[in-house]
């Protein structure tokens, strides 16, 4: 299987556990998910991480540093406040 | 590391994200579910970290300490009702960040060309950098937009101008000429900065026309959108976790995309490129409220609710904007105690994004058991004695069923008027997004209680607790 084709089948397969999964999710919880998997949208922290740490030039560094701050700010803030969203849909007895 | 040591410690952390979301689907175990996913991007990380072509960590560290800050600030600090701006916030951020990884890794090809670092340049690596920056450019510019729209900064209306769709045709054929020329000048990175600067245009117009009700829709899509430009950076960098996350989020956004649409009975493309014109010739306030009105007081309604075996609050934007969710709380211990049922009926697009009001509730420590969906709650009215609307309008106006005409015509509806009494808290009969009058407001078993949400509930808990005595 060529290269393309086998990056192209993970995505294929990733977006039908997708549907899969999230469909299960119930309204109540739909916010707690946008932020969460907003969050999880924050992995193209290692795409930024590899630019920011290869330092090829100046720029591709630079490009690579403010990826990196604003890949930071949604994985940390995301799952911070999904945290704290679920945390008070915690059954209180 | 060997790089199939990497790519099983990828798969491991993606399968926790999967884990993860898993998890939400329940929410004794959805704070678990968030800690298996925010331990796969852990695991991503580190991993990451220990790349050879890594010579240096200044930078890396500078930028996960600011970036850590900022987003531990704005976890604590947002308030609940806000949350809607930080998803619109994060989406962009995330956005923004893919326009810069796929703008590196498009100069670090000219810099490596010819060395044994070398990315293989072939159409696959230029088509993924265009469709990585492309989709992050709409997504940050249209963040940028809901967000100032969510914060009334910008017009929340659907601002409109002649030739609109027009316009936005022509500017995406040009963005796939820039595309083209990406293909055919892959070690250039001119077509694709240009492409940026395009594409961060038609983000802002994709966004400028859609009103302020239909921002759960805008949300939502733009959150699978921050989700695909992650995916489509890992098709650029050959990197499966990044096309594995990228991917599931995409698909959260669209299914969420897909419920809100079908909450409001219209196609995704009319949201988005429809224009939500009222219909000539429908009934006009006057004749529809025309002397039929009644308006209520907290007393009265006190003593509705004192005897009344269940109640059902329906929730709009309204609480939000009143921040009334506390008072909210007040009167459902109050009747609680009062050996009242009281349940919540939540419409999916109430607020302005999916799961919006649930959020503000369980925030306010309602338990979610009383939580109702539309589909629950719809049967059970007929047995309300009272049902209480704070601050919504078009989810509850009865038109949606009994007139084919109405721009609402089809719109799956909370069937409130079926409870014995009906009590709306609302300013004024001003209509609401669909700017249709509502008969509801008219209908015998309704009562208006004119005023701030929060007030209004403030002074029905304080006349229910000398009520109750």
């Amino acid at each position: 299987m060529d290269s393309f084709a086998m990056v192209f089948t993970i995505f294929v397969l990733a977006a039908f556990i997708g549907f899969e999964v999230i469909a299960k999710v119930p309204p109540t919880l739909h916010t707690p998910l946008m932020s969460g998997s907003n969050a999880i949208s924050g992995i193209i922290l290692i795409g930024a991480i590899l630019s920011a740490g290869a330092q090829h030039t100046w720029l591709t560094a630079g490009l690579g540093f403010v990826a990196v701050v604003l890949a930071t700010i949604n994985v940390v803030g995301g799952f911070m406040v999904t945290n704290r969203m679920l945390s008070m849909f915690r059954r209180k007895d | 590391m060997s790089s199939g040591l990497v790519n099983i410690a990828y798969l491991i952390a993606a399968s926790l994200f999967i884990f993860g979301l898993k998890g939400l689907s329940h929410p004794r175990t959805a704070v678990r579910g968030n800690q298996l996913g925010a331990l796969g991007m852990l695991l991503a990380i580190v991993i990451t970290l220990l790349d050879q072509n890594i010579i240096g960590y200044e930078i890396i560290i500078a930028g996960v300490v600011i970036g850590g800050a900022i987003g531990v600030i704005l976890a604590v600090r947002i308030q609940m009702t806000a949350m809607p701006e930080l998803v619109a916030l994060f989406n962009g951020f995330g956005g923004l960040a893919s326009i810069l990884v796929a703008g590196a890794a498009l100069l670090e090809v000219s810099v490596l060309k010819g060395t044994a670092g070398a990315i293989a340049l072939n159409a696959q690596f230029s088509i993924s950098t265009f469709a990585s920056g492309l989709i992050g450019a709409v997504t940050f510019w249209g963040s940028l937009v809901a967000f100032g729209k969510l914060q009334g900064k910008v017009n929340d209306g659907a601002v409109r101008y002649p030739f609109d769709q027009a316009v936005k045709i022509i500017l995406a054929i040009i963005i796939l000429i820039f595309g083209y020329l990406m293909v055919v000048n892959p070690d250039s990175s001119i077509p694709y900065w240009v492409m940026i600067v395009l594409a961060s245009v038609l983000g802002i117009l994709f966004v400028i026309p859609i009103g302020g009700a239909d921002m759960p829709v805008v949300v939502a899509l733009l959150n699978s959108f921050s989700g695909l430009a992650a995916a489509a950076a890992g098709f650029v960098l050959f990197n499966s976790v990044l096309i594995v996350a990228g991917t599931l989020v995409g698909a959260s956004g669209i299914i969420l995309t897909i419920i809100m649409c079908k909450a409001m009975n219209r196609s995704l493309t009319n949201v988005l490129f429809g224009t939500f014109t009222v219909t000539e010739g429908g009934p006009s306030a006057d004749e529809v409220y025309g002397g039929k009105v009644k308006s209520t007081s907290a007393e009265e309604v006190a003593m509705l609710l004192e005897g009344a075996k269940r109640v059902c609050i329906v929730p709009g934007y309204g609480m939000a904007v009143a921040q009334a969710q506390h008072a909210v709380r007040e009167l459902f211990d109050l009747l609680e105690g009062n050996g009242t049922t009281v349940e919540f009926g939540v419409h999916p697009v109430a607020g302005r994004m999916p799961g919006h009001m649930n959020v503000l509730l369980a925030e306010a420590d309602i338990p979610y058991e009383r939580l109702k969906d539309m589909d629950e709650i719809n049967p059970n009215f007929k047995q309300i004695d009272v049902t209480i609307i704070i601050g919504a309008n078009d989810v509850v106006n009865p038109v949606a069923r009994t007139d084919p005409d109405s721009p609402i015509a089809g719109m799956p509806i909370l069937d409130v008027d079926y409870s014995k009494t009906v009590i709306v808290i609302k300013r004024s009969l001003s209509p609401g997004f669909a700017g249709i009058p509502n008969p509801l407001f008219a209908a015998d078993n309704a009562l208006m209680f004119f005023g701030d949400g929060k007030k209004a509930v403030e002074d029905m808990v304080k006349c229910l607790k000398e009520e109750i005595g």
